[in-house]
């Protein structure tokens, strides 16, 4: 029997290759121990407060990942961000509801699969299949939160009872005292529905539309200004301005929770839902970490934290995560309305038709909305 | 005919000027090129497409609401610059006729000091100041006055109007009201002119230039920011740069926001240049 030797070949490798392949991994060796260690870096594309310490620091610490997040105000500016962007610059995108359909018509988001997630907890029959989250039966988005936009008001100055409609905002007693989410769409959204359009609240005729234009320029002398996030914010808690047109408990449950005299209700006319939903961006290389991160958030622990949020607090849409919020935060979900048999609890609002998903304009273009807003701020 | 000995001295000139004549291409030139071209092109499907369009002029300059906007931004820049000079004028003149040459680099030290923390941080200070709530209405309610509102108004901008330009406004007075020869405004008043007349026919000629560059200056920092009507004045009645914001945020028209820069940018060299002509105009006679 032939015994191998050096100079001969040793399993098929003869000296100089079994040195080269040592010294190989010998000089790989860090490489492969930092590449073990390396952080995952994710591109989180979302509004402000969803990359914060307070939402995300626990799974990055579990899970070697960290959220690089880009923040955006307004579906237009997120659609331009990723327009401008190479494919592949965001991992995970989190949207308004009503802009997923053209995020998915413009080819950047990747199709998810929905075993992966906990579609069959969902709080309402509408979120399992979102309008705009399913094409040709597959789907694309997740909805991870919701949140409701009505009247806001300052409870010094307006009572609970006129805060049931959105007449209030015209109380003489608050002239200049009116303040405007800068954003089109929530204000005339609500102006649509105050005018009576209910359901079909996107979807005017042009005698529809004029009639809009007509009750919103009818506001104009009660405004005291168009505020960003910040100034609205502001606004509300330094008492310059004593009700909001365009928001909802997303800003003034950031206020109550600081004790300042602030509430949002929905009033009889309805109101409008914004809708936020996770989709991983096409192209992206981190899909099964992206995946993973929005199973944790809509997992409960993921559904308390986000309508936790320190930014801006949003309701759970799944039944565990109400379950585990009313059990986590008794006074959170109280405040909020998660709360089963609450009269304004946001699932019996969809359920009783008051709530309207927020939409984009079905007969006219975003460009008229945004003209006629220009025009409305000249006023 | 220039000499080689010339030549060479322009050589090493040029040599010396070449790379502030890069900074301004790169930096001045070629954007402001790229915006004129970008003000003819498309946005579909939210991005840009490259076109000889004059649809984003005839849109922008046919909307009422840009010429609101306009005239609104032109009428409150030209207050500002109003107010700047007339509340920095007595402070400029004491500080360069009255207070010593050591008090003066103090006062110009600290005019500088703002100029060390960021516009915004100073801006919303204000809303402590200013706000129904605030320190002022504070102060007046304990002599029964108030609230008044401050905040959201005009009052508001100009207020952060004056906290962008009033320091640079006092600086630029002061230096240039401190460089006049004091031996003319002592034979002024040793000829009988009165202390108002002196300042009329006497410092307010000699520092014409410095007063004009100075107006200037306040004009164009009025007419471009955001920042004051947007936080102080609650974008009530939309200034030109709110505009531009509104306009890129909304289906990003950047190429109608492009329209809005070129006429601001229009309106500012006009302004800037009338102005310099006339700082350095001199009278029928003057050498």
């Amino acid at each position: 029997m032939m015994r191998p030797t050096l100079n001969s070949s040793l399993y098929g490798l003869n000296r100089r290759q079994l040195l080269k392949a040592g010294g190989a991994a010998v000089l790989t060796t860090p490489f492969v121990s930092r590449a073990w260690a390396a952080t995952t870096e994710i591109n989180m594309l979302a509004w402000y407060g969803h990359g914060e310490p307070d939402m995300v620091a626990e799974y990055e610490a579990a899970n070697n990942v960290k959220f690089v997040p880009k923040y955006y105000a307004g579906g237009d500016n997120m659609l331009a961000l990723i327009a401008q962007s190479p494919p592949g610059t965001y991992d995970l995108i989190l949207s308004d509801g009503e802009f997923v359909q053209q995020l998915n018509l413009a080819g950047y988001i990747d199709e998810m699969e929905p075993a992966d997630y906990p579609l069959d907890d969902m709080l309402h029959e509408d979120f399992k299949q979102f309008p705009g989250h399913w094409a040709d039966g597959k789907m694309y988005s997740m909805m991870l939160r919701g949140g409701h936009l009505g009247v806001s008001y300052n409870k010094n100055s307006v009572t609970a009872e006129e805060a049931t409609s959105y007449e209030c905002f015209w109380k003489p007693e608050l002239e200049g005292k009116v303040g405007h989410f800068d954003w089109h769409l929530p204000t005339l959204g609500m102006m649509s529905l105050y005018n009576g359009n209910g359901a079909g609240l996107w979807d005017l005729d042009d005698a529809k539309w004029a009639a809009v234009q007509e009750t919103t320029l009818g506001l104009r002398k009660q405004v005291g200004g168009f505020f960003d996030y910040g100034g609205t914010f502001n606004g509300l808690k330094n008492g310059d301005m004593q009700a909001m047109v365009g928001i909802g408990d997303w800003i003034t449950g950031v206020l109550e929770k600081d004790g300042a005299p602030v509430a949002s209700v929905i009033p009889k006319e309805g109101g409008i839902q914004f809708t936020e939903s996770y989709s991983i961006g096409k192209g992206s290389e981190k899909a099964a970490e992206v995946k993973k991160f929005i199973q944790y958030m809509m997992s409960p622990v993921g559904q308390v934290k986000s309508a936790q949020m320190a930014a801006y607090p949003g309701f759970c849409v799944t039944k565990a995560g109400r379950a585990a919020l009313i059990e986590a935060d008794l006074a959170e979900a109280t405040r909020s309305h998660q709360i089963d048999g609450d009269a304004q609890d946001p699932i019996t609002l969809i359920k009783e038709g008051r709530i309207h998903y927020r939409d984009i304009p079905q007969q006219q273009g975003l460009e008229d909305w945004n003209d006629f807003w220009s025009e409305y701020k000249n006023a | 005919m220039p000499s080689s000995a010339d030549r060479k001295l322009n050589l090493y000139a040029l040599t010396w000027r070449l790379p502030i004549i890069f900074w301004q291409f790169i930096f001045f030139v070629g954007p402001v090129l790229f915006m004129v071209a970008m003000s003819f092109f498309l946005v579909k499907n939210y991005r840009m497409t490259e076109a000889f369009e004059f649809v984003n002029w005839s849109k922008m300059l046919s909307r009422g609401y840009f010429w609101d906007s306009y005239w609104y931004t032109v009428f409150i820049a030209g207050v500002s610059t109003l107010c700047a000079m007339c509340i920095a004028f007595p402070a400029a003149f004491a500080l360069a006729f009255r207070a010593s040459e050591n008090t003066r680099r103090w006062a110009i030290f600290l005019l500088i000091i703002p100029f060390f923390t960021s516009y915004l941080v100073r801006t919303f200070s204000w809303f402590v100041i200013l706000s129904e709530n605030g320190v002022i209405n504070g102060m007046l309610n304990y002599i029964g006055l108030g609230p008044y509102t401050m905040l959201n108004t005009n009052f508001g901008t100009l207020v952060g109007y004056m906290t962008l330009t009033l320091p640079l406004v006092v600086i630029l007075q002061t230096v240039t009201m401190a460089n006049i020869d004091k031996n003319l405004i002592e034979a002024a008043r040793n000829l009988g002119c009165s202390a108002f007349r002196t300042i009329w026919q006497v410092i307010i000629p000699l520092s014409k230039t410095g007063l004009i560059i100075a107006a200037i200056f306040c004009f164009i920092l009025s007419f471009g920011d955001f920042v004051a009507p947007f936080y102080l004045g609650g974008s009530q009645e939309p200034t030109l740069p709110i505009l531009i914001l509104d306009t890129t945020k909304s289906g990003q028209q950047w190429p109608r926001a492009a329209v809005v820069a070129i006429m601001m940018m229009g309106t500012l060299f006009a302004i800037a240049f009338t102005g310099i002509a006339l700082a350095y105009r001199k009278k029928k006679g003057a050498k």
